[in-house]
């Protein structure tokens, strides 16, 4: 079987900071597949931005450093030059990041932006990238793209922002797009504009997706496999039907409970949200056991002594946790 | 029936443009632009909206905290909006708020001790010191943070607990009415759901009136008896929570269930994308306000605004919705049926 499009082994992304070592990203393995749309999901500083930033190199070493491997098309991304690595970003491998404002620059015109990586990575003439940005602009269903090329930023809707920034990430055709919180700065009606949109590119465009978010019904709608993130760890991996129907790991099973459903009233489910008691741990202290020991329900001395290792606890879905059950096992 | 808590009539808050050479007013954003609502005694009735559409304005407008352009609000029977501030301090006790940002909203240079006292101290609800000290343990335990914890810096405290001592100061007023203005927004999801079962059980065992200010409209359900769906500064649609979420009767409400993502993968959901931005509060469109980006806007909504008037068709007494459709006959009326589940996937 061929390798798949992008492998990530055990990465490691630790910052120094002046009382000690910040282990944000802690030995996190996935892979993504040509055209696959997978998500990373978890709370503030479980590491999910991070892991994204690493992959494409745009974590500043020192204070920070990456170790493991990150394999895109068979090339260790970690052990390439500074050159090379400029070639694969906004090439072969392309962002969106969350907030369309600061990520746009506001003294260029919509279409020189889309059209510096066309220059840079595919060396077309100023004219015949103005063209193509005006395609991609339509592509991204952007009325008016012949004006709208010549507009800047600040012209420009929350909306519209962002369906420029999706242009400038496909506009060299990428095999892998990382999205950062796509939709996380948007109103909801416009939200459900843009995964609409991101739903039918991955039809025409045919790149992988790697989607980073904290919305678990934002991934229901467009993800394909999810990865669920705590602490800096991988605590579980499985396709989003199954995660979502029968959440192997506490911590999902809390996340998932805790999460008010929209047509409550109707359902008359209304009952008390389940609550996660506590904190996330600080990542600056090494912990022995299991993450997510000293929030979870069922946690005993093991869960505290002894770190739970991924396991597959169904086909295709692993979970890091020394009690989640695995399939036909009966419970105790 | 007793009368409202608070009860607000046609409320306007324009804010001047000032530009120009001599700088002058050049225009206004109508922020709220003429909304009557009100809240009964430990209700809780939601405002919720996209950004811009004047929901935060009407919180604000409702605790003056700057003057309205227009209109009327009604605390307890006694019109508040034109009082001067000396006669309106006492009566601002019973009306409290909570900030959406907990890492903005408490003084960084005030010990959690002192935060707690200043409301208690400010309206003299405490005779001696004891008395204070005690108030403070006891909101302390109410908000279930340590009693230990008010000599602690709001450096010191995660967002989700600095949210329990936003929540404990607006407490420490004794008030009959707290605005949450996007109480729970900054919140990851699992701290988000903490906040939420605090706030209902306070709310339950102190009787308090809440106005709930979010644009999340599943926390909106779980938490509300109430909802208000606001659109470029007027209300669109009020009606009773399970009214509201089962049988929208405004083409706005509907599309905004439709566009909430689920956390449902692979059902199949009717949905309603709309077109376009949200227009300039500047320049607000003619006629019904949402007919630019509405599917089933025709003539007659370009050129005449709909009043909010109660909806024949409504599940529930007490409905109101602003929308000329319900005036066609019901198989005209795409709204007449009841449209909630499909739009929700239950």
């Amino acid at each position: 079987m061929a390798e798949p499009l992008l492998v990530v082994e055990n990465l490691q992304t630790h910052f120094r900071t002046p009382d000690g070592i910040n282990r944000a990203v802690d030995g996190v393995s996935f892979h993504v597949n040509a055209g696959e749309t997978v998500a990373i999901v978890g709370e503030s500083g479980c590491g999910k931005s991070v892991t994204s930033m690493s992959i494409l190199r745009l974590i500043p070493e020192p204070p920070g450093k990456i170790a493991g491997s990150i394999r895109f098309q068979g090339k260790d991304l970690l052990k390439l030059s500074e050159p090379e690595m400029r070639a694969i970003r906004g090439n072969e491998i392309s962002m969106i990041f969350q907030e369309p404002m600061t990520s746009l620059n506001p003294v260029l015109n919509i279409g020189r932006q889309i059209g510096e990586t066309l220059r840079l990575h595919q060396g077309l003439s100023a004219r015949d990238a103005e063209a193509k940005a005006v395609e991609m602009l339509k592509l991204v269903g952007i009325p008016e793209p012949g004006r709208r090329v010549r507009e800047y930023p600040h012209q420009l809707s929350g909306g519209m922002r962002q369906r420029v920034m999706i242009a400038i990430a496909l506009a060299c055709n990428p095999k892998l797009l990382i999205a950062d919180e796509p939709t996380t700065a948007l109103d909801v009606t416009i939200q459900a504009q843009i995964l609409e949109l991101m739903r039918g590119l991955k039809n025409t465009v045919g790149a992988a997706i790697v989607l980073i978010t904290h919305d678990l019904g934002v991934v229901a709608e467009v993800a394909e496999r999810v990865v669920v993130m705590y602490a800096g760890k991988k605590v579980e991996e499985a396709p989003v039907v199954e995660l979502f129907n029968t959440p192997r790991h506490p911590y999902t099973q809390g996340l998932l409970g805790s999460m008010p459903k929209l047509g409550s009233s109707l359902t008359g489910t209304e009952t008390r949200l389940a609550e996660i008691p506590g904190l996330v741990p600080s990542l600056k202290q090494k912990i022995p056991g299991c993450v997510f020991a000293s929030r979870c329900p069922h946690a005993t001395d093991l869960c505290v002594k002894v770190a739970p290792a991924l396991e597959e606890k169904a086909p295709r879905h692993v979970a890091a946790c020394h009690y989640a059950l695995k399939e036909g096992a009966i419970a105790a | 029936m007793s009368s409202p808590l608070l009860d607000v009539q046609d409320l306007k808050k324009h804010f001047p443009i000032k530009g120009g050479f001599f700088g002058g007013v050049t225009g206004h954003v109508y922020a709220v632009d003429g909304i009557s609502f009100h809240i009964n005694k430990g209700e809780t009735l939601s405002l919720v909206g996209e950004s811009g559409c004047g929901k935060s304005t009407v919180g604000k407008a409702i605790l003056k905290l700057f003057p309205v352009t227009a209109g009327q609000v009604v605390l307890d029977g006694k019109r508040i909006d034109d009082m001067s501030a000396s006669a309106l301090r006492p009566l601002r006790r019973r009306m409290q708020v909570v900030f959406q940002d907990p890492f903005s909203s408490l003084n960084p240079r005030m010990r959690v001790r002192d935060i707690l006292a200043e409301p208690i101290h400010n309206f003299g609800l405490a005779r001696n010191g004891a008395e204070l000290e005690e108030k403070v343990g006891k909101l302390m335990d109410t908000v279930r943070l340590p009693r230990d914890a008010v000599n602690r810096w709001p450096h010191e405290f995660s967002g989700g607990q600095r949210q329990r001592i936003g929540i404990a100061r607006a407490l420490a007023a004794e008030p009959d009415l707290i605005i949450c203005d996007e109480a729970v927004s900054a919140l990851d999801v699992s701290v988000k759901a903490q906040i939420v079962n605090l706030l209902q059980e306070l709310q339950e065992r102190l009787g308090l009136a809440l106005l709930f200010i979010s644009h999340d409209l599943a926390i909106v359900e779980h938490m509300t008896h109430r909802v208000a769906v606001m659109y470029l500064g007027k209300i669109a649609e009020v009606a009773p929570k399970r009214s509201l979420f089962a049988a929208p009767k405004h083409p706005y409400t509907e599309a905004l269930l439709s566009a909430v993502p689920v956390p449902m993968p692979g059902k199949a959901r009717e949905r309603v994308i709309l077109k376009g931005d949200v227009p300039s509060p500047i320049n607000p469109p003619t006629g019904c306000r949402f007919h630019t980006r509405c599917p089933y806007a025709f003539d007659r909504c370009r050129v005449e605004e709909p009043p909010l008037r109660p909806v024949p068709t409504a599940l529930e007494a007490g409905h109101l919705a602003a929308c000329h459709l319900h005036d066609l006959s019901a198989d005209r009326n795409p709204l007449a049926v009841s449209k909630g589940q499909a739009l929700l996937a239950v």
